[in-house]
């Protein structure tokens, strides 16, 4: 397996006020990686869905923490939200995930529980890990042409 | 990373509420508090989302909680303004099916 080229890692109180936070940081670094304005926008929603369930499922006492960290390699960005509160039931969960059908009657229409769904319509891969806590990770392959404009990238050797 | 809400309310039992900012985990109870009671009191209730950077699940969740209470008491919720980012997430949840979208402006 390749490595990162980099690291960045940011933790956060478990508290909802804090996900704007970890949104603008995906939008810094999924911009000085070069990614699109839409995949950035995907990336900012899929973080913060990750997060939130963070947030609202893993702590009761509000005194946790989430850690976010950022692996960024030189074809896609890992983004792994990790929680170390209680522990749900994925297999349970993913079942439900899903668009709203509107063959449904009105009360049986979620108001939550989008958020898997559109994690992994927004990403490339979701791998959730339960244990201690709850692992989250997100990946972004960029698009070949945005690779080509990768800045860190070493310079093509060309013969003139 | 706010949110701002405003009512414009209209003729009869129709009202506008502009929304501006950010709807997320923090800012969607701010949105759903002033909207709920407008659902409750009116049989048209139009968002206008013009304004909105972003929304993630917890606002789409406050949109469905609208449209159910408006519906069950046969009134109408009407998205205005939605931006293309916002339109492509109202179709993958498959909300474009269910809530109304005015086009244009």
């Amino acid at each position: 397996m390749d490595q990162p080229k980099d690291l960045i890692e940011l933790t956060i109180p478990a508290k909802a006020q804090y996900v704007g936070v970890v949104r603008l940081a995906v939008s810094g670094i999924a911009n000085r990686m070069g990614f699109s304005y839409d995949d950035i926008e995907d990336m900012k929603l899929a973080v913060a869905e990750a997060c939130t369930n963070a947030v609202d499922h893993a702590y009761t006492d509000q005194l946790g923490k989430v850690d976010v960290i950022f692996r960024i390699y030189r074809d896609r960005l890992e983004i792994r939200i990790k929680d170390e509160g209680n522990s749900f039931d994925i297999a349970a969960v993913k079942q439900r995930s899903g668009p709203i059908e509107n063959h449904l009657p009105l009360t049986a229409m979620r108001e939550r529980g989008l958020g898997l769904h559109l994690m992994e319509t927004l990403m490339d891969r979701v791998d959730i890990d339960g244990g201690k806590g709850v692992v989250v990770t997100l990946t972004k392959f960029m698009q070949r042409d945005e690779v080509d404009h990768d800045v860190d990238s070493p310079a093509e050797t060309r013969s003139y | 990373m706010n949110v701002s809400i405003e009512e414009k309310p209209g003729t009869g039992q129709s009202t506008m509420l502009v929304v501006s900012g950010e709807v997320d985990a923090y800012t969607a109870p701010q949105l759903r508090e002033k909207l709920m009671p407008l659902c409750e009191q009116n049989r048209e209730v139009y968002l206008d989302l013009s304004r909105v950077d972003y929304m993630d699940s917890t606002g789409l969740g406050v949109l469905i909680g609208a449209y159910k209470s408006l519906r069950s008491q046969k009134g109408r919720l009407v998205l205005v303004g939605v931006s293309p980012r916002l339109s492509r997430l109202l179709k993958i949840t498959g909300l474009t099916e269910i809530i109304e979208i005015e086009d244009g402006a």
